[in-house]
């Protein structure tokens, strides 16, 4: 338990000037225990007396920012990170492009920045919350110390969050602070914010299905906020794009070891019947990928949203690589979307400002069809005929344009009814998660690995593959 | 895209429940719910969606419609629960889309509409024994939130999500429409300190705050929301009322459809006529026929029996319908002409005999929704001046009212012309700040109120003149002149100033809620609604979901 400044400076890792700011040690000291409080909570369950080798973040130095170690999690040292800069910072997009970025908070757009970072930051501890009974049936240790890995890396995302509510948003930011706290999961009554994150993620291949897509939202979100003219909010995000490749890496090598386990047993199978070797299907695996990758799409925001042109015009969120774009106003231009008219698919143009969700969608998009490429030659090389595929991104959609309506994977239109008709070929089932859970027994032997997924092909941070990831005997 | 009427169908205001695209109500014994569920495809123009529970005119229409029919159609209804039909959103208020694309006259005339719904409303609760309950089962902002304020208690979901908003400052540049403002602080009493924190933080206020600050009257988790709402409603159904007697089988409102000609709507008993070259109209009601007094005689339970129609009931609803179509569709017309015919004596013993029987539930509902027309008449912005131009003219008691309520009214100076007061012009038929029309018209003499009360007896043109109900009074040889003259002055007159000059000069006396939130939309709303800073072309409501931002003239006026 925290009891001075001092002990609070030793504990959290930070290049803010923590131990001089005597309003952000306050608001910290109060939030501190509820933080512990709530991971003792709702943390990964069971293994808070377990060695875990982790990454720690102690400092943003070349050699600070990834200290690799054995650590309880509960022990972890969580900080507090903004990206050095060496430049005097700008804002990067909107009708004040160019000018110099803010280091306080501009009254005009208080609301909306509290209400993005606050929106960013309740998927942090969201996702802790979906994944916390994981560690019970992981595949091997490796994937085990994975998953604590992101664990506590969503936890200091929290943290970071927590930090430019506490800093820069008075009262109003501590009582958001403690409200992150609050909601829970798939909770009714406390819902988290985001659809995504209220879903059940209660085995594997929804975890690393998580992780490849739904934290890959998180990347393109955050990398849409680095490029924020609200100056420690970019740097604050930029800090945490580095520890989120992480993430996103687990999972699309994940679903990548899954593809190739599974491509071997379909070859060993006299049927070619992957599940009757004890593996996940393709069809399986298929559905899972449509179900993560759409409502991670939901995650973006509506098609055709003034919140998006606003966020844009005020230069609180830019696009993806903003830098790489000769024009910041994106006052003239329109984009042209599919849109649902009389009935019909047609086309519409819709101001380039206003469709800012859908143009960071598309980085997303093309982002996921290079995981998926990556896949497909995974099942050539296994000499595997089966292909998967992306759905379409109208398909399954639970928020804009085309929530309303029904689609095929492949994004013809079609009635609720066919769509209900044939739900169980396109999205996960109970009885596929039934299936699952039957087939995740845990794995604790160093370098053994579960019948459904094949080994990584190296280790972490130079550790051999049978490395001790996870300290389990006492 | 443009909403001006213009360029499209007239709004016509009859609908009933088969017909509803937005609204649903399901009857359980003491209790109704009311169920919105805009449909977003179904707005009464072209070129906007009504998403998320947003509401347009013909989503009001519809509002208006429940209001009225609850009172009239289900009198065993106590306590009615507005909620939505749609998850995670109760409603987001007037559609902003519209807004932005209609014109000035749109704008006002639909705020001033909504805001006569919402009076409706409170008017049910106050005096027909229904009370109104909003179940807030989502976010609720603008006019969501101030159709809420209106209901006699505000029930939140408190789900971390769901919140009460006056976006409008913040977020458009314009005011809340339907009296938010004045509810929040007059009507709630919400400290005023307070209510400028919420009414200029657009994301509204949530839970437990909500609750603190009194912008709700209780917050029940998500899981619990209905079932506790339910036992709130039950409670309510069930309070100790002083219900009116007569039997309690509701009375179905049927249609009163006009003859359409040309320039033209004839009802049963009230014809709007206009001629668009003088840009006048004129609106003649039909008083009772002797059937009709004889049947009001009876007293309350053949009165209830008459249903609608009854003279006293039907009358007032094409009044009703002729005055609302004439705001909407018939701009220019900036003077009305208002005529009676019948028989004055016959009105007034038409008047005894239904204030004798308004113990009579329905009775009472009759007299209500006469006073809420009449209501509707002091509120419209158009000149309007009372003619008792023939001998057969019967500006009597509650037509009476049609003079009083009028800016002018002339009198013809002939012997067989009658004028008479009765009981209704004593307090039954109010004005939305209180007072009977009869005492604002003679405010400088109270004494004289009293005094014409003893008497309530038919008057020539003379003691009408006398008695300070005539404005001007005017023999057969000056009548024709003199009526044009003024007729064509009038019209050539500023509206704008006019209809200025009309509010201030009709609500003589003291100030209420009710007066306040017309007073102040009139007087505000309708001036921010057509400032740079709302309505130019970088005005923060013309510029909503727009690429652009809003600029400000900063300039305080
Ligand atoms: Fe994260
Ligand atoms: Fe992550």
């Amino acid at each position: 338990m925290v009891s001075n400044t001092v002990d609070l400076n030793a504990k959290i890792p930070n290049n803010v000037g923590l131990s001089d700011d005597v309003k952000l040690q306050r608001a910290l000291e109060k939030w501190l225990p509820s933080y512990l409080e709530w991971w003792n909570d709702m943390g990964p369950s069971d293994f808070a007396q377990k060695n875990v080798y982790l990454r720690t973040a102690v400092s943003v130095d070349n050699d600070g920012w990834a200290h690799y170690d054995y650590v309880k999690m509960p022990d972890y040292r969580w900080g507090i990170f903004l990206n050095p800069r060496q430049e005097e910072s700008l804002i990067r997009c909107g009708d004040d492009a160019g000018k110099a970025a803010w280091h306080e908070v501009p009254g005009e757009h208080r609301n909306a920045l509290r209400r993005i970072i606050v929106t960013q930051a309740d998927t942090e501890p969201a996702s802790v919350e979906q994944q916390r009974l994981l560690g019970h049936t992981a595949p091997s240790l490796y994937d085990m110390r994975n998953l604590f890995q992101v664990n506590v890396e969503e936890g200091r995302h929290l943290w970071a969050m927590v930090y430019l509510l506490h800093k820069y948003f008075g009262r109003d930011g501590r009582d958001e602070a403690d409200m992150l706290l609050e909601r829970r999961s798939g909770d009714p009554d406390k819902p988290r914010i985001l659809g995504a994150f209220n879903q059940p993620c209660d085995h594997w291949l929804s975890f690393f299905a998580f992780t490849m897509f739904t934290d890959r939202d998180g990347k393109y979100q955050l990398a849409a906020l680095a490029q924020s003219g609200f100056d420690p909010l970019a740097r604050t995000t930029e800090f945490m794009l580095t520890e989120e490749a992480h993430h996103l890496f687990v999972g699309e090598t994940g679903m990548d070891r899954i593809v190739k386990r599974s491509a071997e047993l379909q070859r060993l199978d006299p049927n070619g019947d992957v599940r009757n070797q004890g593996g996940i299907d393709f069809d399986l695996i298929q559905r899972t990928i449509n179900y993560w990758y759409t409502y991670s799409l939901d995650l973006f925001g509506g098609e055709i949203s003034s919140n998006a042109a606003d966020f844009f015009a005020t230069g609180l969120k830019g696009r993806y690589r903003e830098d790489k774009y000769e024009e910041h106003r994106a006052l003239g231009g329109t984009y042209r979307l599919p849109v649902v008219e009389d009935g019909r698919l047609s086309e519409r143009d819709v101001p380039m400002r206003n469709a800012m969700n859908e143009v960071l969608r598309d980085a997303y998009v093309h982002d996921c069809e290079r995981a998926l490429r990556k896949w497909n030659r995974t099942l050539e090389e296994a000499g595997s005929p089966t292909r998967l595929a992306l759905p379409s991104r109208r398909f399954h959609r639970h928020q804009g344009i085309y929530a309303d309506h029904a689609f095929d994977p492949t994004g013809n239109l079609i009635t609720k009814d066919q769509f209900e008709q044939r739900r169980h070929e396109w999205v996960l089932t109970p009885s596929d998660n039934d299936y699952l859970l039957s087939i995740m027994k845990a794995s604790h032997e160093p370098g053994k690995f579960a019948n459904w997924i094949a080994p990584p092909t190296r280790g972490i941070e130079g550790q051999p593959i049978d490395f001790e990831y996870v300290q389990l005997r006492d | 895209m443009d909403a001006s009427p213009q360029q499209h169908p007239p709004v016509e205001f009859e609908t009933d429940p088969s017909r509803y695209r937005h609204w649903q109500v399901q009857y359980d014994g003491a209790i109704a719910k009311v169920l919105m569920r805009v449909d977003a495809a179904a707005g009464l123009r072209p070129g906007y969606e009504l998403k998320l529970n947003s509401y347009d005119l013909g989503v009001d229409i519809e509002l208006a419609d429940v209001v009225r029919r609850l009172r009239f159609e289900h009198p065993e209804v106590r306590t009615v629960v507005v909620t939505s039909g749609h998850d995670n959103v109760f409603c987001a208020g007037a559609n902003i889309f519209m807004l932005g694309s209609s014109t000035h006259a749109w704008k006002v005339n639909f705020c001033k509409f909504t805001n006569e719904t919402r009076c409706e409303i409170e008017d049910a609760t106050a005096n027909s024994d229904q009370m109104y309950v909003a179940a807030l089962n989502g976010t609720c902002a603008g006019g969501g939130y101030e159709l809420a304020l209106a209901c006699a208690e505000i029930y939140l979901q408190d789900d971390g999500n769901s919140a009460v908003s006056l976006p409008e400052v913040p977020l458009l540049g314009v005011l809340p429409g339907t009296g938010g403002l004045t509810r929040v602080v007059d009507k709630r009493k919400v400290r005023r300190d307070r209510a400028d924190i919420f009414c200029t933080t657009a994301e509204g206020v949530r839970g437990k705050r909500a609750l603190q600050w009194g912008l709700v009257d209780a917050v029940f988790s998500r899981s619990r929301f209905e079932q506790e709402v339910a036992k709130k409603a039950k409670a309510s159904a069930e309070r100790k009322v002083d219900l009116k007697p007569g039997e309690r089988v509701g009375v179905k409102l049927g249609p009163i459809t006009p003859d359409r000609g040309e320039n033209r709507r004839s009802y049963r008993h009230v014809t709007l006529s206009w001629d668009p070259a003088a840009r006048t109209a004129t609106i003649t009601v039909k008083g009772p026929s002797e059937g009709d007094v004889k049947l009001v005689e009876q007293g309350g339970a053949a009165i209830h029996a008459a249903g609608d129609q009854l003279w006293a009931l039907r009358a007032m609803r094409e009044l009703d319908d002729a005055l609302l179509w004439l705001r909407f569709n018939l701009l220019d017309t900036g003077l009305v002409l208002l005529r009676t015919e019948g028989d004055a004596a016959r009105v007034i013993a038409h008047d005894r005999a239904l204030f004798a029987a308004r113990d009579h539930w329905f009775a009472n509902e009759v007299l209500l929704h006469m006073a809420r027309v009449l209501r509707r008449l002091d509120l419209t912005s158009r000149s309007f001046f009372a003619l008792g131009d023939a001998t057969d003219s019967a500006f009597a008691g509650c037509l009476l009212e049609l003079a009083l309520a009028a800016d002018r009214f002339y009198l013809l100076d002939d012997e067989d012309v009658r004028v008479g007061l009765g009981p209704l012009n004593f307090g039954a038929l109010p004005m939305s700040h209180g007072p009977s029309r009869l005492s604002v018209r003679l405010a400088a003499d109270p004494n004289k109120v009293q005094e014409l009360r003893e008497q309530q007896e038919l008057m020539g043109p003379e003691d009408a003149d006398d008695a300070g109900l005539v404005t001007v009074r005017l023999d057969k040889i000056d009548w024709d002149d003199d009526t044009r003259v003024a007729i064509e002055e009038r019209a050539s007159m500023s509206p704008d100033a006019l209809t200025g000059m009309e509010a201030n000069l009709r609500f003589v006396g003291a100030e209420n809620d009710t007066s306040k939130i017309f007073a102040r939309l009139s007087a505000w709303q309708n001036w921010i609604f057509i400032r740079p800073n709302a309505t130019g072309p970088e005005g923060a409501l013309s510029l909503y979901g727009k690429p652009q931002r809003p600029h400000f003239d900063l300039n305080r006026v």
